[in-house]
C-alpha cells in the first residue's frame, strides 16, 4: 500500500513537502540558526543572505528560525484540532449510524448541522474574542468545527456498512452495537478518515494562519506564520521578503497536504483503483 | 458644431473640477470619535475633529504650543492673581445663528466644573471659584488660589464655549460651535464632513469643505494616501512608510513634536513593582534607542521623565536610567529577584505599543524578567488596565499637554502614591512666577524620575503625510487637533 502510494507523483511531492515542514518543526525543538526571540534592532530588515538565509524581520529576528518555529505552531494547532474532531466526531457519527432513524441519530446529526451552519472562522473569532486570544483557544475553536466533519463522514460510511453481510454475521453472533461499531465498522472507514484527516489538517493550518493574522492565534513572542504576515503588511513595498517566506510556507504546506489527501483518496477508492489496473 | 460644444462642456467641467479640488480637502485619521462633544469625553479623536475647527474657547493653542487669544480678545489679571477679566469678541455667532455672549461662557465653565460634570479634565477648572458676566462681552473669573496655568487650561479642547441652553445630548452628533467650520455630516464608520462657516467672526477659512475619513488599518491608510483618496494624513500610523512618501515628489512628510510621553507604565502597587529597586532595574534594562529605532523607525526623542523635551522646563535625567543590563541584574539580585520573575505586559493597538512591547519583552528577558504579552483592543485596555488596574506593565503614550499632574493622583492607573510629590504639585499650582514655576516643574520631574515610577521611553513624534501642494497644516501637535482653518492648496 505504501509503495503504491509513492508510485503516485502527487503523493510523493506532497509527502516530501510535508516531511520538510514536519522535520523543520521537530528540528526547531533542538536547534534553530538563531533564537526566535532574539530581537536585534541594529540588524533589522536585512534581505536574505548567507548569515540570515531568509533575511531578518523589522525587529532584527531571523526569519528562517521563525519559519521553523512557526511550523511547530501551525502543525501543533492543526494536529490537535483534527484530533479533537476525530476523537469526538467519529464516536458521535458511529453512534448515530448504529441507531439510525432514532431520536439519538436525529439529535446528533441536527446538532452537527447547527455547527455547520455557522461560518467557521467567524465563530473561531468569537470564541477567541470571548475567552481571550491564545494558541489553546485557537485550537479549541478550530477543533470544534472538525467535529461535524468527522461525525458526518463516519455516519455516512458506517450506514452503508451496517447493511453488509459481515455486520449481520456479527449481530447474529450476539455482538452489541457499540462493539460492532468499533470492531467491524471503524476499521472499514479508516481510509475515509485518513483522507479527510489530511484535508482537515491543511484547513487547520489555514485557519490557524487566519486567526493569527487577525491577532487571535498564538500570542507573541511565539512565532506564527499568520502573524508574521500581518506584521509585514505595511513593509511589503520595501521589504517583500518579510511576507514572501511565511506566505510561501503556508501555501506550500497546504498544497503538500492537499496533494497527499487527493492521492490517498484515489488510492483508497476501490472504483478508481480498478480503473487504474 | 456639436463636437465643439461637447469640447467646450468638457473644458468647463474640467475647470470646475479643478476649482472644486482647490477648495476642499480630505484628510485621514485612524480613530473615529465616539461622539463630538469635547466637554464630555476624553477621546482625542473628538478634538481631532472639533478643536479650533468647530469649537473655540477663551484662549487657544497655536501650532507651536503657545497660548493665544481665542474668543477672548484680551484679558486683565488682577494684582493678586485671582481675578481674570476676559473681554470677548463682539458679533460672534454660533453656527445655528444665535449670538455668543458672556453668559455662554459662564454657563460653559460652570457646567464643566459642576459636581455632576462629565468633563474628562475637571482638574482644569478646579481652581475656579466664581464665574460672572459683567456685560455681554465681559466675563470675570475668580480663582480660589493663584494658578499660573489658568490661561493654558482654558486653551484645552475640554474648555470650549458651548451655546447656553443647547441640548448637550444632541451636540454629541450635531455640534454647534463658533468656529470657522460648521459641522455638516457624519457618516458613521466612514467620515465626517465640515463646511466653511460663512458668518465667521474672525479670519474665515480658506477651504470650503473638509472631510475627515476614518481608516484604521495602516496598510489601507498607506494605499489611500498613495492613491490620492485622502489628501493628507496628519498623524500617519505606520512610520515605516514615511521614507517612501518622502522619496515621492507628490508628498510632503511633516515630522513634528507631540505632547505624547510614551512610557512603560508600571503598576506601582503590584509586587514586585512596589519595590523601587525593581523599578530601577527596569529602567536600566530598557534600551530606549533600540525601541525608537525598532518600533518607530527612528521617529521619536528619548525621554527620561514624564515631560516633553521641547518644553523649556524639561530636565534631562538620562544618566539616572542608562541602558545597563548588568546593573539591572545586580539591582534585581539586591531586591531578592536574582532568578528574575514573571509579570504581565498588556499592549494596546498602536504600533508603538505592539512593536515596542516585543522589543521590551526581549530586553527584559535579557535581565531575567519574563513577560506574558497580551494584545488588547482599546476598549479592553481601558477596562482591564486603565480602570481595572489589572496589569504589571503596559505601554501607552500620554498625549495630554503638561500632564505631570497625573502623578499627584494615587488612584491613577499606575498608582504612584507619594505625599512629597502631591505637596510639591500643590505648591506649584499656586505659583504664578514663571521662573519659580519652571524650577517647581523641574523638581517634580526629578522626583518621579528618581522614584522610577514608570519606564520613560520616548516622546511620540507627529508624523504626517500630505499632498505636496497643501500648505498650513500643523507641524507639531501641542494638543490633539487637526486645525484646518489656515489650510489651503498652493497651486
Amino acid at each position: 500500500m505504501i509503495k503504491a502510494a509513492f508510485r503516485m507523483p502527487g503523493f510523493t511531492i506532497g509527502f516530501v513537502i510535508a516531511f520538510i515542514f514536519v522535520g523543520a518543526a521537530l528540528v526547531s525543538f533542538l536547534w534553530t540558526p538563531y533564537p526566535v526571540d532574539g530581537v536585534d534592532i541594529a540588524n533589522k530588515l536585512h534581505g536574505p543572505d548567507a548569515t540570515n538565509w531568509f533575511g531578518t524581520d523589522h525587529l532584527g529576528r531571523d526569519i528562517f528560525s521563525m519559519i521553523m518555529v512557526g511550523a511547530r505552531t501551525s502543525i501543533a494547532v492543526a494536529i490537535v484540532a483534527v484530533g479533537i474532531g476525530v476523537v469526538l466526531g467519529v464516536p458521535l457519527g458511529l453512534a448515530a449510524a448504529s441507531k439510525k432513524g432514532t431520536l439519538l441519530d436525529e439529535f446528533i446529526m441536527r446538532g452537527n448541522d447547527l455547527i455547520f451552519a455557522f461560518p467557521a472562522l467567524l465563530i473561531a473569532i468569537l470564541i477567541t474574542a470571548v475567552f481571550g486570544a491564545s494558541a489553546v483557544n485557537a485550537i479549541i475553536a478550530i477543533g470544534i468545527f472538525n467535529i461535524p466533519v468527522f461525525a458526518r463522514l463516519s455516519r455516512g460510511g458506517a450506514l452503508s456498512l451496517w447493511t453488509r453481510d459481515f455486520v449481520l454475521a456479527a449481530r447474529v453472533a450476539g455482538k452489541g452495537r457499540v462493539r460492532i461499531s468499533f470492531e467491524h465498522i471503524l476499521p472499514n472507514i479508516t481510509n475515509l478518515l485518513i483522507v479527510q484527516g489530511t484535508i482537515q489538517f491543511s484547513l487547520g493550518i489555514l485557519a490557524e494562519a487566519a486567526l493569527s493574522y487577525v491577532g487571535l492565534g498564538a500570542q507573541p513572542p511565539i512565532p506564527s506564520w499568520g502573524r508574521m504576515l500581518a506584521d509585514s503588511q505595511t513593509m511589503v513595498s520595501f521589504a517583500p521578503h518579510l511576507a514572501l517566506f511565511p506566505g510561501a510556507a503556508i501555501v506550500l504546506t497546504v498544497l503538500g497536504l492537499n496533494l497527499m489527501g487527493d492521492a490517498l483518496r484515489d488510492l483508497f477508492d476501490p472504483k478508481l483503483r480498478r480503473d487504474r489496473q | 458644431m456639436k463636437r465643439i460644444l461637447t469640447g467646450a462642456g468638457l473644458l468647463a467641467m474640467l475647470a470646475t473640477g479643478a476649482i472644486a479640488a482647490n477648495t476642499s480637502i480630505t484628510i485621514g485619521d485612524q480613530l473615529e470619535p465616539p461622539h463630538l462633544d469635547p466637554t464630555a469625553g476624553a477621546a482625542g479623536a473628538i478634538d481631532n475633529v472639533v478643536y479650533a475647527n468647530i469649537y473655540e474657547g477663551l484662549t487657544r493653542f497655536a501650532s507651536d504650543g503657545s497660548v493665544i487669544a481665542g474668543l477672548a480678545e484680551s484679558w486683565e489679571i488682577s494684582e493678586d492673581g485671582l481675578g481674570y477679566t476676559f473681554n470677548l469678541h463682539s458679533g460672534v455667532k454660533y453656527h445655528d445663528g444665535s449670538d455668543m455672549t458672556a453668559s455662554d461662557v459662564v454657563w460653559s465653565l460652570n457646567r464643566a466644573r459642576a459636581e455632576d460634570s462629565t468633563n474628562a479634565q475637571k482638574g482644569l477648572f478646579a481652581s475656579i471659584e466664581n464665574v460672572e458676566a459683567l456685560d455681554d462681552t465681559t466675563v470675570v473669573v475668580t480663582l480660589s488660589a493663584p494658578n499660573g496655568n489658568f490661561l493654558f487650561n482654558m486653551a484645552w479642547g475640554d474648555a470650549v464655549v458651548l451655546n447656553e441652553g443647547d441640548d448637550v445630548e444632541a451636540l454629541k452628533t450635531a455640534p454647534n460651535g463658533t468656529g470657522a467650520f460648521a459641522f455638516n455630516n457624519w457618516v458613521q464608520g466612514d467620515s465626517i464632513t465640515l463646511s466653511r462657516n460663512e458668518a465667521y467672526w474672525g479670519t474665515p477659512a480658506i477651504l470650503e469643505n473638509v472631510t475627515i475619513k476614518y481608516i484604521s488599518d495602516p496598510t489601507a491608510a498607506f494605499a489611500a494616501v498613495m492613491a490620492g483618496d485622502v489628501d493628507a494624513f496628519p498623524t500617519f500610523p505606520a512610520p515605516e512608510n514615511l521614507p517612501q512618501f518622502d522619496a515621492d515628489p507628490r508628498f510632503n512628510v511633516i515630522v513634528g513634536s507631540t505632547e505624547g510621553e510614551t512610557i512603560l507604565s508600571t503598576n506601582n502597587k503590584m509586587p514586585p513593582f512596589d519595590n523601587v529597586k525593581v523599578r530601577e532595574a527596569l529602567a536600566h534594562a530598557i534600551d530606549r534607542n533600540a525601541i525608537i529605532d525598532g518600533a518607530m523607525f527612528g521617529y521619536g526623542i528619548p525621554i527620561s521623565t514624564h515631560f516633553a523635551p521641547h518644553n523649556p522646563a524639561y530636565m534631562d535625567q538620562s544618566e539616572r536610567s542608562q541602558y545597563d543590563p548588568d546593573l539591572a541584574r545586580q539591582l534585581l539580585a539586591e531586591a531578592g529577584f536574582a532568578d528574575g520573575f514573571t509579570t504581565t505586559l498588556k499592549l494596546p493597538p498602536p504600533s508603538y505599543a505592539r512593536r515596542g512591547g516585543e522589543i521590551i519583552a526581549a530586553q527584559l528577558r535579557e535581565v531575567g524578567i519574563e513577560t506574558e504579552v497580551t494584545n488588547l483592543e482599546w476598549g479592553q485596555w481601558l477596562e482591564e488596565v486603565f480602570r481595572g488596574k489589572d496589569f504589571g506593565l503596559t505601554i501607552v503614550s500620554h498625549t495630554e499637554p503638561m500632564d505631570i499632574g497625573i502623578y499627584a493622583n494615587p488612584d491613577y492607573y499606575f498608582q504612584y502614591d507619594s505625599e512629597a510629590f502631591r505637596t510639591a504639585y500643590e505648591v506649584l499650582n499656586t505659583e504664578t512666577d514663571p521662573a519659580a514655576r519652571e524650577l517647581g516643574l523641574k523638581a517634580l520631574q526629578v522626583m518621579i524620575s528618581s522614584d522610577y515610577v514608570n519606564g520613560y521611553l520616548f516622546q511620540l513624534a507627529k508624523t504626517g503625510v500630505a499632498n505636496a501642494n497643501i500648505r498650513g497644516l500643523w507641524e507639531n501637535a501641542p494638543t490633539q487637533a487637526s486645525d484646518m482653518t489656515a489650510v489651503y492648496w498652493a497651486e
